[in-house]
């Protein structure tokens, strides 16, 4: 029995006379447009990266050393720290190809969690952290279910999610906010996030540290983990993934308790940073929005699947360093929005760039 | 034909709604064979595929691999089986390496610690392995394995995912259309891979409309119509006009032993 027997066409004959070198790697010459094209598209934190040292110098030749000092520098951090552990979060969801609205009121309900649970309670400052985490782990899981099983757009859920956080966080608390100095005498634990330590001018605070732990931790596990391979190929292609073997499900229940969780930390960064505990702090409102800029300034497609954590940090810290530079510089703080606003619709036109492929 | 088949479905059928995509179908592959399924659009042959690769689950009927029942509830369990299918959309990460898509959900961790607790990722092991596979299938010159899928032409990213199959089918392999997106001389490489592989010993399931293809490759050519088997032929018994008008119903085949 013959493959090649009479039945079969020969218009492919002429092939054989044709070059065969169908698929080849080889490397055009691209130039150096063309490098630098292939630079950013394997290393997508490069972009907000250059950003953020170009604002940096430039800030500094213009304030001078006020600017360029230690004690300027690490306030930007410890400025920042709220909106970066939230961007860290914001980060998982957007590599889903989901988006999270309600990141922001989830810290504050946790915090408001775990200093209520402490004074209205008498539970031990270190367990009410916990419960506050649990209650942040919850909700996450409760958005990933929506997502995942009942397939509503995220948009949507966190959307809800949102407005029922921000409601119960107020009927919950009451609309009472548990004093600094309480908490200092009480339950110094709730504050332990605010805790600083001076090097020379530099003055970090855990909560910084934790941050900065955070984002290199989960900057690991997106790259060198199964998990975070898993996490990038959702977001690309939900069905391919699937298709691969990949457990869609489970991959976005993780990312979605996780989010919860990370939440949960940032509650508790936010009552180190404020001292008290108040359920009206702005982060529930504004939180969610200046995460999703930090995270688009940090180059992460909105359309899921690309960009690294890392520059979703990157891009906390530009705003932050865009706001304390202008104050300094003593501009109208109306300038650092324009800015920032200027700054997202450049990152995205960047991203468009990098994406196509053949460039 | 006195050897078992490896892959056998008894009675298959799956309806969606009142359309009966599989009406009692019955099937076989047996080993070492490229066995090609045609048959017109909505037939029911990728119903039958998705039965047997674990995409869909068939609502009665019987599967059996290697004389063994096997129900399948998803791709994940049938690739546990050792049968690997090649989608028409390839099912691949663009974004990701080449390495990142051939072991997607199975991917290699480093031994000791890094591994067991950090759950590292193998990636030199990971790469040194797709590397091997595709230049054993004769498949391409590769400079960059962490190149992103998305930078290949669609006949690499082809061979990509037949790479990727053969490499971890050790039963079945099952390729969806694998031709239909390329150009002539790609499906030309593809066809050989497809002589690889089988002369490697791993029976083939094959879909395709593209009738020289088929008969070019296949051993046996199974005719699928309404929903169900019609007939099995040998490309040699044939012509290509008569497997068109038995899928069309423009011909009856002759009873036969099946």
């Amino acid at each position: 029995m013959s493959p090649q027997d009479s039945s079969s066409d020969s218009y492919e004959s002429s092939l054989s006379g044709a070059s065969s070198d169908v698929a080849s790697f080889e490397d055009h010459h691209k130039g150096f447009v063309g490098r630098f094209h292939d630079l950013l598209h394997g290393t997508p934190a490069l972009v907000p990266l250059i950003v953020l040292v170009a604002a940096v110098l430039i800030f500094g030749l213009v304030l001078g050393s006020n600017f360029f000092s230690p004690f300027a520098l690490t306030l930007i951090l410890q400025q920042v720290q709220i909106v970066g552990v939230l961007a860290a979060a914001q980060s998982l969801i957007i590599l889903t190809a989901g988006i999270d609205l309600s990141v922001g009121a989830l810290a504050v309900l946790t915090s408001v969690v775990m200093g209520q649970f402490t004074f209205r309670y008498g539970i031990p400052p270190f367990l009410a952290v916990l419960c506050g985490l649990a209650i942040g782990t919850g909700v996450g899981a409760a958005n990933g279910w929506l997502v995942s099983k009942v397939k509503l757009p995220p948009f949507i859920v966190t959307l809800g999610m949102w407005q029922i956080v921000l409601a119960a966080n107020y009927l919950y608390s009451k609309n009472e906010t548990i004093r600094a100095q309480e908490i200092e005498q009480q339950a110094p634990f709730l504050q332990l996030m605010g805790t600083t330590l001076k090097l020379g001018g530099a003055t970090f605070t855990l909560g910084v540290i934790m941050m900065v732990v955070l984002v290199f931790a989960l900057a690991y596990a997106l790259r060198s983990t199964a998990w975070g391979r898993h996490v990038y190929a959702v977001g690309d292609d939900a069905e391919a993934a699937q298709l691969a073997g990949v457990n869609r499900h489970r991959t976005l229940m993780s990312v979605y308790m996780l989010v919860g969780f990370i939440c949960g930390l940032a509650g508790w960064v936010m009552i180190g940073r404020f001292g008290s505990v108040s359920p009206s702090a702005t982060t529930g409102v504004i939180g969610n929005i200046q995460s999703i800029t930090a995270v688009v300034i940090g180059g992460i497609s909105l359309f899921g699947g690309r960009g690294s954590i890392l520059g979703a940090f990157f891009g906390a810290l530009i705003v932050g360093v865009f706001e304390l530079g202008l104050r300094m510089a003593g501009a109208n703080p109306q300038w650092t929005y324009l800015l920032i606003g200027v700054l997202i619709i450049a990152a995205v036109t960047v991203d468009q760039w990098i994406r196509k492929v053949s460039a | 034909m006195t050897t078992e088949p490896i892959l056998k479905g008894r009675g298959l059928v799956k309806r969606y709604g009142r359309v009966t995509a599989l009406d009692r179908c019955d099937f076989e592959l047996y080993p070492g064979e490229i066995l090609a399924v045609i048959g017109d659009n909505g037939a029911g042959k990728s119903t039958l595929i998705k039965a047997i690769s674990g995409a869909v689950v068939p609502e009665e009927g019987e599967i059996y691999l290697d004389g063994q029942q096997v129900l399948f509830q998803s791709p994940i369990e049938a690739r546990a089986a050792g049968i690997e299918t090649v989608y028409q959309t390839l099912a691949m990460s663009p974004a990701l390496s080449i390495a990142d898509n051939m072991f997607m959900g199975r991917e290699l961790r480093k031994p000791g610690v890094m591994g067991k607790v950090f759950k590292k990722l193998d990636r030199p092991a990971m790469e040194k392995f797709a590397r091997q596979k595709l230049s054993e299938l004769g498949l391409m010159t590769i400079q960059n394995i962490r190149q992103p899928v998305e930078t290949l032409s669609g006949g690499q990213r082809q061979g990509v995912a037949v790479a990727r199959a053969a490499a971890f089918g050790s039963k079945v392999i099952i390729l969806d259309e694998p031709t239909a997106a390329l150009g002539v001389k790609e499906s030309r490489r593809v066809l050989e891979l497809i002589q690889d592989v089988k002369a490697r010993g791993i029976p083939i399931i094959l879909i395709s409309h593209n009738m020289p293809h088929v008969f070019e490759v296949a051993d046996r050519i199974h005719i699928h119509r309404l929903g169900r088997r019609l007939t099995v032929i040998k490309p040699g018994d044939y012509a290509m006009s008569d497997a068109v008008a038995f899928m069309t119903g423009a011909k009856e085949p002759e009873k036969e032993a099946a």
